[in-house]
C-alpha cells in the first residue's frame, strides 16, 4: 500500500540553525558549573543514533548546591520580590522563546525525535504562550480565588519526561515561578539539550541567579533532588511506577507534590460520528509524537455497528502516515526516544500477539539508523489483555468494540488510569452525558490531544494528583 | 564658533481614528500652553461629525477585535507595554513640558507601562475568575462567561497618561472597541500614546482618540445609539446628570466613578462594567 503515497521530496528543516556544545556541565546560581564527582552520560539523537553532546550527571553535592542555590533566591531575592516585577521576567522568557522558537524547535527535533512541524507548530508555540500565561497571574495572585495574600511554598524540585522536553519544563517552571517559588529542575536523562538552552534564556532575561537551577542526570539525580530535605515541593510527570516511587520517598515529611503520570486513554466513537473527522482525531490521539503522550487515545472503543467501516478508513489513513526523518517537514512520525523505549514497545506488542490480539503494522520502510516502530493498530483485543491495560507509550492502538453508552462508560473506566478520555458523536447531549461519566482528568469532545495554558490538565485515580496550566495550576505552587 | 542652531520640526497633533491620524473635519483647534503658560502646541477640536466618525470606526473594529482570541489580545496588549517602554524619554518629556517634576513624570510613565502589562495579563484570565459553571438543579450543562458590552465612549480623566491609560486598557483587553474624548487641558500625550497604539498591531478602530470640548462632544457620544457604554470617569461633575440622561436612550451602561487613585491596584471593576456575561445551557443525555 505505501506506493499509494506520493513521493514527496525530501524538504528537510536545516539543523545549521542549532549550535550545540560538545559538553554541558550544571546550571546553578546562574552559572554553567561542573558536577563535583566528575561523570557524564551522553544525549543521543534518537533518528540517527550520533552522539550530541556530553552531558553532566549531577550527583548528591551538585544537587545540594543547586537546591541551596534555590533557597538563597527565593529567600533574598525572589520571594520578596513584588508579583509585578516577577511578571516581567516571565514576561521576558515568554518574548525569548518567541523570538529563539525556531532554533528551540529544531533542538527539540534533534535530541527527541519528534518531527519538526510537531515541535514547530505545538511545542514551541505552546510553550511560550504557558510562559505568557502564568507571567499574567504573577501580579494576580489575589484574584486567583486562594485568598488574599496567597504566599509561594518555597523551593520547588521537578522531575521532568522526555516526551515534550521544553513543553514539560514550561508547565513547571512557568506557574512556580510566577508564584514566587525558585526550582530546581532535572530533565529527562536523554532529552537535556533544550532545557540547557532554557538556561541561557534565563540569562538573557537577566533572571537573577539561583531562581532557576537546572541540574542533568537519570533517576538517581532525580531520586536526590524529590529526597533532598531544602525541598519544599516536589513535581513530577513521568511513569505511574516512579510517581508511586516518589509518593512513598516524599511520605512523612512536609513537601506538598504533584504528579503528572501515565494513562490509558479511551476514545470513545459512537455509531452517529463523522467517521473522516473521527479517524483524523483517532490518528492524531495515538500517533501524535509518536505515542509518547501520557495522555494518548491509546485505548479505540468504537461503536460495534461502525467498527468494520471505521477500521478500514484507519488503516487507509494510517498507510498515508509518513514515518521518518524527524527535521523533514513533511514527516507525521518521527523516531521512538530510545532503544530503551523501544524494546519496552517491541515488548509490549509481543505481548499482544502473543495473548491472541490480531497485530496490522503499516508496511512502511523504516531508516536503518535510529530508532522506530511502525504505526500498529491491535484489533480483537479483550479487556483483560495487556495492551489493553498497561501503557505501551508508543504508535500502538489496541481496539475494543461496545454496544451501548454504559458499556462504553464501563469499559473506558476499567483502567487504573484516569488521564484523558475522547468521544465522538454529532449529539451534545450524550458528549457531556459521556463526560459526566468518565473518570479522567480531560476529557475532549470530537477533538483530542488539544492543550492551552488556559485549561487545566491533570489526572484522576492513577494518573496521579494536582493540575498544571489554567487557574487551577497555581495552587499547585502556593501554600493554600 | 559655534554651529547654526538647528530649528525643530514641530508635530501636528491631530484627532486618531480607525487607525489614522485625520484633523478635525471641522477646521477647529485650541492652543494648549505648557506648564510655563507659553504655547505649546494647537489641538485638534474635534466636532460631533469626528464623534460619529469614531464611533463608525469603533463599531467596524468591533467584530474583529472581540473575535480575536484572548491570548492574542494579551499579545497586542503586551506590545503595547512594550512599545510605550521604548518611548520612554519621550512621555518623560511631555509630562514635564506640562508640569510635572522628573521624579514624578518617570513614576507616571513608568506605572502606565506596567498598567499595559497588568492587563495584558487578564486578557486570557478574566473569564476564569469572573466565568463559572453553573451547578443547574437538572440535567442540564450551564456556564457563564463574561462577553464584550460593545463600542464604549470614554470621557477620559486629566490625568495625562497613567489616567489615561487605566481607562483605555480595561475597556479593550476584554474585546470592546472605543471612543475615548481626551483631557481637555492636558489632550497632547493622547495623541502620543496613538503613536504607540498605532504601531503596536493593534487593529485600527479599536482606540479612537479625539481631542476638543468635553462639554461639546460628550453628550453626542451618550446620546449616540450605536455605543453601548459610556465612562464618565473625566465628565465635568456639572454635566454628568444629563449624560446619564442621554445614556439612558439606549440603556447605556454607565461607569460613574469617583476619586480614582491612579496608582492603586486597578482591580476589575473598569473591566466587569464593560463586559455582559452570557450563560449557555445544554442538555445532558444519551
Amino acid at each position: 500500500m505505501s506506493e499509494h503515497i506520493f513521493e514527496y521530496a525530501p524538504a528537510p528543516e536545516s539543523a545549521s540553525i542549532v549550535d550545540i556544545r560538545p559538553a554541558y556541565g550544571l546550571f546553578i546560581n546562574g552559572e554553567w558549573v561542573d558536577g563535583t564527582d566528575g561523570r557524564s552520560f551522553k544525549s543521543v539523537n534518537p533518528a540517527t543514533e550520533e552522539v550530541l553532546a556530553e552531558i553532566t550527571e549531577a550527583g548528591p553535592a551538585d544537587v545540594d548546591r543547586a537546591v541551596t542555590a534555590a533557597r538563597t533566591a527565593f529567600e533574598t531575592v525572589w520571594g520578596p520580590m513584588p508579583g509585578r516585577e516577577r511578571a516581567k521576567y516571565l514576561f521576558r522568557i515568554a518574548r525569548l522563546i518567541q523570538e529563539r522558537s525556531r532554533e528551540l524547535a529544531v533542538l527539540e527535533t534533534i535530541d527527541n525525535g519528534k518531527p519538526i512541524r510537531e515541535s514547530r507548530d505545538v511545542d514551541l508555540p505552546l510553550v511560550a504562550a504557558h510562559f505568557f500565561y502564568y507571567a499574567g497571574w504573577a501580579d494576580k495572585l489575589p484574584y486567583a480565588g486562594f485568598g488574599p495574600d496567597p504566599r509561594p511554598l518555597g523551593v520547588a524540585g521537578q522531575v521532568i519526561p522526555w516526551n515534550f522536553p521544553l513543553l514539560m519544563l514550561a508547565w513547571k517552571i512557568a506557574p512556580a515561578l510566577a508564584c514566587g517559588n525558585t526550582v530546581v529542575l532535572k530533565p529527562a536523562e536523554t532529552t537535556p539539550l533544550t532545557a540547557l538552552a532554557f538556561a541561557e534564556i534565563c540569562r538573557q532575561a537577566e533572571l537573577p541567579p539561583g531562581v532557576v537551577n537546572i541540574v542533568t542526570g537519570a533517576g538517581e539525580t532525580g531520586k536526590a533532588l524529590v529526597e533532598h530535605p531544602g525541598v519544599d515541593k516536589v513535581a513530577f510527570t513521568g511513569s505511574t511506577e516512579v510517581g508511586k516511587q516518589i509518593a512513598r520517598a516524599v511520605a512523612g515529611t512536609r513537601k506538598r507534590l504533584t504528579l503528572e503520570l501515565g494513562g490509558k486513554a479511551a476514545n470513545v466513537i459512537f455509531d452517529d460520528a463523522p467517521l473522516d473527522q473521527a479517524v483524523e482525531g483517532v490518528i492524531n490521539g495515538i500517533f501524535f509524537n509518536q505515542g509518547h503522550v501520557c495522555c494518548a487515545g491509546s485505548r479505540l472503543l468504537v461503536q460495534e455497528t461502525i467498527a468494520e467501516e471505521l477500521l478500514e478508513r484507519l488503516k487507509a489513513r494510517m498507510t498515508t502516515l509518513r514515518v521518518g526523518d524527524p527535521l523533514d517537514k513533511n514527516t507525521d512520525v518521527g523516531a521512538v526516544n530510545s532503544a530503551e523505549q523501544l524494546e519496552k514497545i517491541r515488548t509490549l506488542a509481543q505481548i499482544g500477539e502473543a495473548e491472541g490480539a490480531t497485530r496490522w503494522s503499516v508496511p512502511c520502510r523504516l531508516p536503518e539508523q535510529g530508532f522506530w516502530f511502525p504505526p500498529t493498530v491491535f484489533t480483537g483485543v479483550a479487556q483483560s489483555h495487556r495492551i489493553a491495560r498497561e501503557e505501551i507509550f508508543g504508535p500502538v492502538l489496541s481496539v475494543l468494540t461496545f454496544r451501548t453508552p454504559a458499556e462504553a462508560v464501563e469499559k473506558a473506566n476499567n483502567t487504573p488510569y484516569g488521564l484523558s478520555a475522547g468521544i465522538w458523536t454529532e449529539k451534545g447531549s450524550r458528549i457531556l452525558w459521556m463526560a459526566q461519566r468518565m473518570r479522567a482528568g480531560v476529557v475532549w469532545a470530537n477533538t483530542f490531544n488539544k492543550f492551552d495554558p488556559a485549561a487545566p490538565f491533570g489526572g484522576y485515580k492513577e494518573s496521579g494528583f494536582g493540575r498544571e496550566g489554567g487557574r487551577h495550576g497555581l495552587e499547585a505552587y502556593l501554600d493554600v | 564658533m559655534s554651529e547654526p542652531t538647528r530649528l525643530a520640526v514641530r508635530k501636528t497633533y491631530k484627532l486618531f481614528i480607525g487607525g489614522a491620524f485625520p484633523r478635525s473635519e471641522s477646521g477647529r483647534s485650541y492652543v494648549v500652553h505648557d506648564a510655563k503658560g507659553a504655547f505649546w502646541a494647537n489641538a485638534s477640536q474635534a466636532s460631533r461629525k469626528d464623534a460619529r466618525d469614531a464611533v463608525s470606526a469603533a463599531r467596524k473594529a468591533f467584530g474583529g477585535w472581540s473575535g480575536r482570541t484572548p491570548y492574542n489580545r494579551g499579545q497586542i496588549l503586551y506590545r503595547i507595554a512594550e512599545m510605550l517602554e521604548g518611548r520612554r524619554g519621550q512621555f518623560i518629556e511631555e509630562l514635564r513640558t506640562a508640569g510635572a517634576g522628573k521624579a514624578a513624570a518617570t513614576a507616571e510613565v513608568d506605572a502606565a507601562i506596567d498598567r499595559w502589562v497588568w492587563y495584558a495579563g487578564w486578557a486570557d484570565k478574566l473569564g476564569a475568575v469572573v466565568g463559572s459553571a453553573n451547578p443547574v438543579a437538572g440535567p442540564f450543562f450551564n456556564f457563564s462567561t463574561p462577553e464584550p458590552t460593545g463600542v464604549v465612549a470614554v470621557i477620559a480623566p486629566d490625568s495625562p497618561l497613567l489616567g489615561l491609560v487605566s481607562v483605555i486598557a480595561p475597556v479593550i483587553v476584554t474585546g470592546n472597541t472605543c471612543v475615548v474624548v481626551a483631557s481637555e487641558p492636558a489632550p497632547l500625550t493622547a495623541i502620543t500614546l496613538a503613536e504607540v497604539l498605532a504601531t503596536s498591531d493593534l487593529p485600527g478602530g479599536v482606540v479612537n482618540i479625539l481631542t476638543g470640548r468635553r462639554a461639546e462632544l460628550a453628550p453626542w457620544l451618550a446620546a449616540h445609539m450605536d455605543v453601548n457604554a459610556v465612562d464618565l470617569t473625566g465628565a465635568p461633575a456639572d454635566l454628568v446628570p444629563s449624560l446619564e440622561e442621554a445614556a439612558a436612550g439606549n440603556l447605556k451602561r454607565v461607569l460613574r466613578p469617583e476619586g480614582e487613585d491612579w496608582t492603586a491596584d486597578p482591580g476589575l471593576g473598569r473591566m466587569t462594567a464593560f463586559v455582559e456575561t452570557k450563560t449557555v445551557w445544554h442538555p445532558v443525555g444519551v
